[in-house]
């Protein structure tokens, strides 16, 4: 486990992630929100862990926890494909863009997150999400549910094995039976 | 247009008091024009004459930043932390350093360009003379420079013409990149008007480069059927010597091909470029060859098939002599801006230089002079080939088994990648025997060379992909249109009413450099989508040449399968980086030849009817430099949106619409004044596309504009419902924006229309004549 940026140039500066150690913190965190949201991207089709595929797992979680998803890109149509209906969909860019707005009142008008996770962007795309959020949105707490250190979130889990990134996800969806 | 310099020199004059000796006094240009469409407002604006317009622009789309370093360090009082909202030592905060930082990559891109252009006006007004006449499309084109015209109000009709629109252009870079000093501009704001500024710049010096070489160089002029060329490294007999021209700037290529020709050996040697240089060559000179786009500098050196590398300017690999090195292939540096640490040998004797290189006394010259590169580099090609006999620098396959046993699977090369390639793991196949999954690799791989970089036990990893690929490398060989330069006046009228009607569903513009994501068919694949769906789509640079590299499942290339007219269904190329221009130039044609809007000095004006009827996009799938952002930047203050690929992320600031703000979407019906909702047409001026399948339903939504008539918006949801159902499996749900009356319903979807129009409450509104700008609205009747 390293808690270095995946990419090995994407230098953080005067602040870095928190790193998640174990996945119980992760579902601590989640669980003390009061509102979060769950940015899935491209990747999640592209991961496979134990036969199964990113986006399995974090339909997963989000049946579990509840959480509501926005998926990115074309990924509406993965969800849809497996029976489970995003709260929203639209560009990466777009999500970032509204989440940096502090009079953004999220996709059900109910008010702000206090959590957005991020999870299967392209890694620099991620990260400069983030970045974006981190100088301009300082207040907002962000999290990756990725196996890539992510410096610019506020909690990171560090760079991982499948395997161990499948033991992660797994775990948390586990602390969420029955509801957040 | 004729200008006269007046100056006033006085070697001795005797007064009753004073004596002066030797006076020089310059006054600069008088400009006597015989232009008679009358002057615009704006003629050559300053740094702030468009601010309002930009302004407009801005509030609707607002910069999203994303800044990819968190510091400043550009002056001495830093590195300043810039975050969670501090300041630095200057006062600057994080958003206007993001700002400065998209200016500064603006400037550097219009200065590229710009000095490209002068470069080669100069050398072409030494070569035919000043008063050498302007001639872009013979009598199919009246309107020869439509950005000049629009930007600095002249209508040049000489090279020496060209001169005067540079110096403007020159001034307003200079002018731009003092703004990024230390404790200059200090909004956000302002920084991204000037970076607007600097685009339309870009555009200008561009044009003036595409419009003097098209005049001079015999390039083709505004042809719809401008021949095919053949495209990629299986294209070239190597059996010949081969010159290999890397960059942008053709006069030294210009000067090899003409030694050739004139020594008769042009035949006997293959003459091919790699980045826009290629597209130049091509335009100039049936027998070039495009070998490919800029990065695939490593693959084509490595593979050894160049006797000689010629270097002009712009993208070339700064280790290419290196390389070329390890193969030894002779170098020649030619231009000034790029000089590469040779000596420079431009005042020595040809025969000299030529002993120099072929015994390799010097492994690369500089020479500055084009005639003297066109003999050095075909005599050299010539001695050099039977010595070197196509020397590589790649492995065999058994030695890529064997090395790759030595890897140590530390991961450094796949978190080095761009890519994120899963490197290590092919690595692991190939120690066990299996090099299909570094072959896998090949396709993806943009050739940056990062992984051999970082490898603790220095495998060359690279090579060991270009190997493992070799036969598909080998194998290249398609077609891609020469570039055609700009589009006829003919062409516009034809297609003027139904572009702006909307009844031609958009312009897609699919330019810009080779950093995709996941190899070059995505490319293709959104170029024959939009075709196929009788959009015009238009290519350029290394995006042009991507779009030619693959067939469909006749065998036909993207350029044997679609006309290439500017027309519904037509793909054309229309050349190399500075031929973008023609792009934009379309564009303002549009507003001019079709509805009849004066450009002189007009820009304002135009940008308003480009942005409020013009259903265009661009987009650069693999965009990386700067000269691509300055390019952008452009088609921003005409109101054309861009989109760029993941990696154009990169760019850090997206402008970005919120759909959901309806507050954003209003504009003046010029026919009574009132503002009008018109939705978010178009939603994003810059906005990066994470997929394919995003790009193609963005792309079609973006075409959307407040004056289609309902017959084009009808259309245009017609292809925005369907992309979306394909790749997004459902109905897109914002579609209650751009329905403005039931007539906007596509017949076909009414039921599924109706649903959605129905959840949103959804309400009737007219289709404005829409204009930003309150002095477009005519008087109110009483």
């Amino acid at each position: 486990m390293s808690c270095e940026p995946w990419q090995c140039a994407e230098i953080a500066a005067t602040k870095k992630a928190n790193p998640i150690v174990k996945p119980e913190i992760a579902a601590a965190i989640i669980k003390k929100a009061s509102r979060t949201l769950l940015i899935v991207g491209s990747g999640a089709t592209e991961s496979w862990m134990e036969g199964k595929q990113l986006i399995e797992y974090l339909i997963d979680f989000a049946n579990s926890s509840k959480v509501p998803v926005v998926a990115t890109a074309h990924m509406v149509g993965e969800f849809l494909k497996r029976g489970y209906q995003p709260a929203g969909f639209m560009s990466a860019m777009d999500i970032g863009n509204r989440v940096v707005d502090p009079e953004w009142k999220g996709l059900d008008g109910k008010g702000r997150y206090d959590l957005v996770i991020f999870v299967g962007l392209p890694f620099y795309m991620e990260e400069l999400i983030l970045s974006g959020l981190m100088h301009f949105a300082p207040d907002q707490k962000t999290m990756t549910l990725d196996n890539l250190y992510h410096p610019h979130a506020s909690w990171s889990f560090p760079n991982a094995t499948l395997e161990v990134w499948a033991t992660n996800l797994k775990v948390i969806t586990s602390k969420f039976e029955g509801g957040q | 247009m004729t200008t006269k310099n007046v100056s006033v020199k006085i070697d001795e004059l005797k007064t009753s008091n004073s004596l002066i000796k030797n006076l020089q006094v310059s006054i600069g240009k008088v400009v006597d024009q015989n232009y008679a469409e009358p002057m615009g407002p704006t003629p050559m604006p300053s740094l702030t004459a468009l601010r309002d317009w930009d302004m407009k622009l801005l509030t609707k789309y607002k910069p999203f930043y994303m800044p990819d370093c968190d510091l400043c360090c550009l002056c001495t009082f830093g590195k300043c932390d810039l975050t969670s909202g501090k300041r630095g030592a200057c006062g600057l905060d994080i958003g206007a350093q993001s700002s400065r930082i998209v200016l500064l990559a603006c400037c550097i891109g219009a200065a590229t360009h710009t000095a490209h252009s002068r470069h080669m006006v100069h050398h072409l007004i030494e070569k035919y003379g000043s008063r050498y006449p302007l001639d872009i499309g013979g009598l199919n084109i009246k309107v020869e420079a439509p950005i000049t015209r629009l930007v600095t109000g002249i209508k040049p009709e000489t090279l020496g013409d060209l001169e005067t629109v540079l110096e403007y252009a020159e001034e307003q870079i200079t002018q731009a990149i003092a703004v990024a000093h230390t404790g200059q501009e200090g909004n956000n704001l302002d920084f991204e008007s000037k970076a607007f500024h600097v685009g339309m710049i870009d555009h200008l010096g561009m044009e003036v480069g595409d419009i003097a070489q098209v005049s001079t160089l015999g390039f083709p002029k505004a042809e719809p059927e401008a021949p095919l060329v053949q495209l990629g490294i299986g294209s070239v007999d190597i059996s010949k010597p081969v010159i290999m021209c890397i960059g942008h700037n053709v006069i030294p290529s210009v000067g090899i091909i003409d030694y050739a020709k004139d020594h008769k050996v042009d035949d006997k040697i293959e003459v091919v470029g790699l980045c826009c240089t290629a597209h130049d060559i091509t335009r100039y000179y049936n027998r070039g060859r495009i070998v490919g786009p800029i990065s695939w500098q490593l693959r084509f050196i490595r593979a050894g098939f160049a006797d000689v590398v010629v270097l002009d300017e712009q993208c070339v690999r700064t280790d290419a002599f290196d390389e070329a090195r390890k193969v030894h292939a002779p170098v020649i540096a030619a231009s000034e801006k790029n000089c590469m640490g040779f000596k420079n040998r431009t005042e020595d004797s040809a025969d000299e230089i030529v002993f120099d290189l072929v015994s390799g006394k010097v492994p690369g010259v500089l020479i500055l002079d084009p005639e003297l590169v066109g003999e050095v580099a075909v005599r050299v090609a010539q001695q050099v080939a039977p010595l070197r006999k196509k020397m590589k620098n790649l492995p065999s396959l058994g030695e890529i088994k064997q090395l790759a046993k030595t890897c140590r699977q530390c991961n450094m090369c796949r978190r080095s990648c761009p890519q994120d390639l899963k490197i290590p793991q092919a690595l692991k196949a190939a120690a066990e025997g299996d090099l299909v999954p570094l072959t896998d690799l090949y396709e993806y791989c943009v050739g940056c060379g990062r992984c051999e970089e970082v490898c603790p036990v220095k495998l060359n990893v690279h090579s060991f992909i270009l190997k493992a690929g070799e036969k598909f490398m080998m194998e290249e060989s398609n077609l891609c249109r020469i570039g055609r330069g700009a589009v006829q006046d003919v062409e516009i009228r034809n297609v003027g009413s139904p572009i702006v009607l909307g009844e031609i569903p958009g312009i897609l513009a699919v330019v810009g450099c080779s950093n995709y994501p996941k190899g070059g068919k995505d490319v293709y694949d959104i170029c024959r989508e939009f075709a196929s769906r009788r959009y015009i789509v238009v290519t350029s640079g290394c995006a042009a040449m991507t779009a030619g590299s693959y067939r469909n499942s006749e065998g036909k290339t993207l350029y044997e399968e679609f006309p290439g007219g500017f027309e519904a269904g037509g793909v054309l190329n229309v050349g190399s980086c500075v031929a973008n221009s023609h792009i934009a130039g379309a564009a303002i044609k549009v507003a001019n030849i079709f509805a009849k809007r004066n450009l002189r000095g007009n820009y304002e004006e135009i940008a308003d009817y480009i942005y409020n009827r013009l259903g265009a996009v661009g987009l650069a799938w693999g965009a990386y430099s700067q000269k691509a952002a300055a390019i952008a930047a452009g088609f921003w203050r005409l109101g054309i949106p861009v989109l760029v690929g993941p990696h154009g992320s990169k760019y850090r600031r997206m402008l970005l619409g919120r759909e959901d703000k309806p507050e954003n979407w209003e504009v003046y019906d010029a026919r009574t004044g009132n503002k009008v909702n018109v939705g978010p047409a178009p939603e994003h001026l810059f906005q990066t596309v994470e997929t394919p399948q995003e790009a193609m339903v963005s792309i079609a939504k973006l075409c959307i504009r407040p004056n289609d008539t309902w017959k084009g918006r009808s259309i245009k949801l017609s292809h925005y419902v369907d992309l979306h159902k394909r790749y997004y499996g459902c109905m897109p749900q914002d579609l209650h924006l751009f329905v403005r009356t039931l007539a906007d319903v596509p017949v076909t979807l009414r039921d599924e229309f109706g649903k959605i129009l129905e959840a949103h409450d959804w309400k009737e509104t007219v289709i404005p004549d829409p204009t930003l700008l309150p002095r477009m609205i005519r008087k109110v009747k009483d």
